[in-house]
């Protein structure tokens, strides 16, 4: 991406470009409409950029945390296999939290700020990671249904409006199609095994069965983020997301051989779709609010690898800075 | 000590010998030698690249975008800088 890593704060007028103008905003919308994409150095109306980077950096965020919980059961995987698979897994979230945030960055906002956010508590990362990984099923369980509802997400958002988020999005979603089949494979096994082992697959699809479809969000129409869709940020709604996962997670699931935790799944003919039980929103938005079981666990770990790593930026930095001091003297 | 960000890197990977370096993003670095690491970490991890290139950020120079007419316009009207443009007898146009 091509970022500029000046923090710009909101509302500063920062050359003719920042100024609300009709004519820039009808080039703009004429761009949008022709299914074009808008750069970081293009005029944009201000909501938009602030739209973008409270979603990209969430975003990014829900990486970063999102290796909290897989973390968790690095020590403790099974084989040497499942532990590098599960190591390069966590990686690979790091990863993307480090393409998104530099996507958020093109915007005029600086890491530090970012980082600020989520370590305050200020900025809101997926509820998903506020669950615990109490078995080791979980580890399947979240690669299948968690990054199975992610992957369902983030699709429709490489062909985004904003060209450096777009381009982070392809990255991306070519990653996390190893991490859905890591799991599954990984659940497949343990099918394979002991009457306890499936317990606990069982055990783990019922914990997370819900959280996974609450992923998609509020139902369209709760939502309040309606001009998205005029912007061509959000190309295809919550609840037809939610829908298309369910239908497309029915079957992994009777192929694996378990039951979904539904008693109100099935088939309906006449719409195409499988029917599902409605959904708890006041615990969604519970754990959105910071109230779900790992909130408080998961805040507490990011601040203190940030508070640990201090003195290693600070080294690093003073390091540079003497090297480039010894350079200038020598020349 | 005051907290300093570290500066910020563009990222360009070969991805095989015989093509271009590309763009692919950036990262924070204290130096160069640790650009170099990092951009190896986070954009090369499935056989990705042969080669990376790292530069400041802040040494890029760019064209404005304002001055997109200026600068990209005057070629919209040379349909003559193009093959094309040339219509051959039908024998000898695969030329």
């Amino acid at each position: 991406m091509y970022t500029q890593s000046l923090s710009v704060p909101d509302g500063e007028a920062k050359g003719p470009r920042k100024v609300e103008n009709p004519e820039y905003l009808a080039e703009f919308n004429a761009k949008i409409d022709a299914g074009g994409f808008i750069e970081a150095k293009d005029w944009m109306p201000e909501a938009y950029r602030k739209t973008l980077v409270r979603q990209i950096s969430q975003h990014a965020h829900s990486e970063i945390v999102g290796m909290l919980p897989e973390g968790n059961w690095i020590t403790r995987a099974p084989s040497l296999k499942r532990k590098a698979i599960l190591l390069a897994k966590v990686q690979d979230e790091g990863g993307h939290g480090l393409y998104l945030y530099a996507a958020a960055e093109t915007l005029g906002v600086s890491r530090d700020e970012l980082t600020e956010a989520l370590l305050s508590g200020k900025a809101k990362y997926s509820s998903i990671f506020n669950y615990p990984t109490l078995n080791w099923a979980d580890i399947g369980v979240i690669g299948w249904l968690v990054d199975g509802a992610a992957i369902m997400n983030q699709i429709p958002l490489c062909k985004c409006s904003y060209g450096p988020y777009a381009r982070a999005m392809v990255r991306v979603c070519k990653e996390e199609s190893f991490h859905q089949r890591q799991g599954y494979d990984l659940l497949l096994q343990m099918m394979k095994g002991t009457e306890e082992q499936r317990e606990m697959v069982q055990d783990a699809v019922n914990r997370w069965w819900l959280p996974s479809i609450m992923m998609f969000g509020p139902h369209d129409r709760d939502s309040i983020h309606t001009e998205t869709a005029r912007w061509g940020i959000k190309r295809i709604s919550n609840d037809d997301l939610r829908q298309k996962f369910v239908d497309a997670t029915v079957k992994q699931a009777e192929v694996l051989g378990i039951s979904l935790p539904d008693p109100e799944l099935k088939w309906n003919a006449e719409r195409g779709h499988y029917d599902f039980a409605a959904i708890d929103w006041d615990e969604f938005w519970n754990v959105v609010g910071g109230h779900g079981q790992c909130n408080v666990d998961r805040l507490a770990a990011r601040n203190k690898a940030w508070n640990d790593g201090a003195w290693v930026r600070e080294a690093a930095t003073a390091h540079a800075e003497k090297m480039a001091a010894r350079e200038k003297q020598a020349a | 000590m005051e907290r300093k960000e570290w500066p910020l890197w563009e990222v360009f990977i070969r991805s095989r010998n015989g093509l271009d370096h590309k763009h692919c993003g950036s990262v924070h670095a204290p130096d160069a030698t640790m650009a170099l690491q990092m951009a190896r970490d986070v954009y090369t991890r499935r056989l990705e690249g042969v080669s990376i290139w790292v530069v400041k950020a802040a040494d890029i120079v760019a064209s404005d975008p304002d001055a997109k007419p200026e600068l990209f316009d005057p070629a919209e009207d040379k349909i003559y800088r193009h093959p094309t443009f040339y219509q051959l007898p039908e024998e000898v146009n695969h030329m």
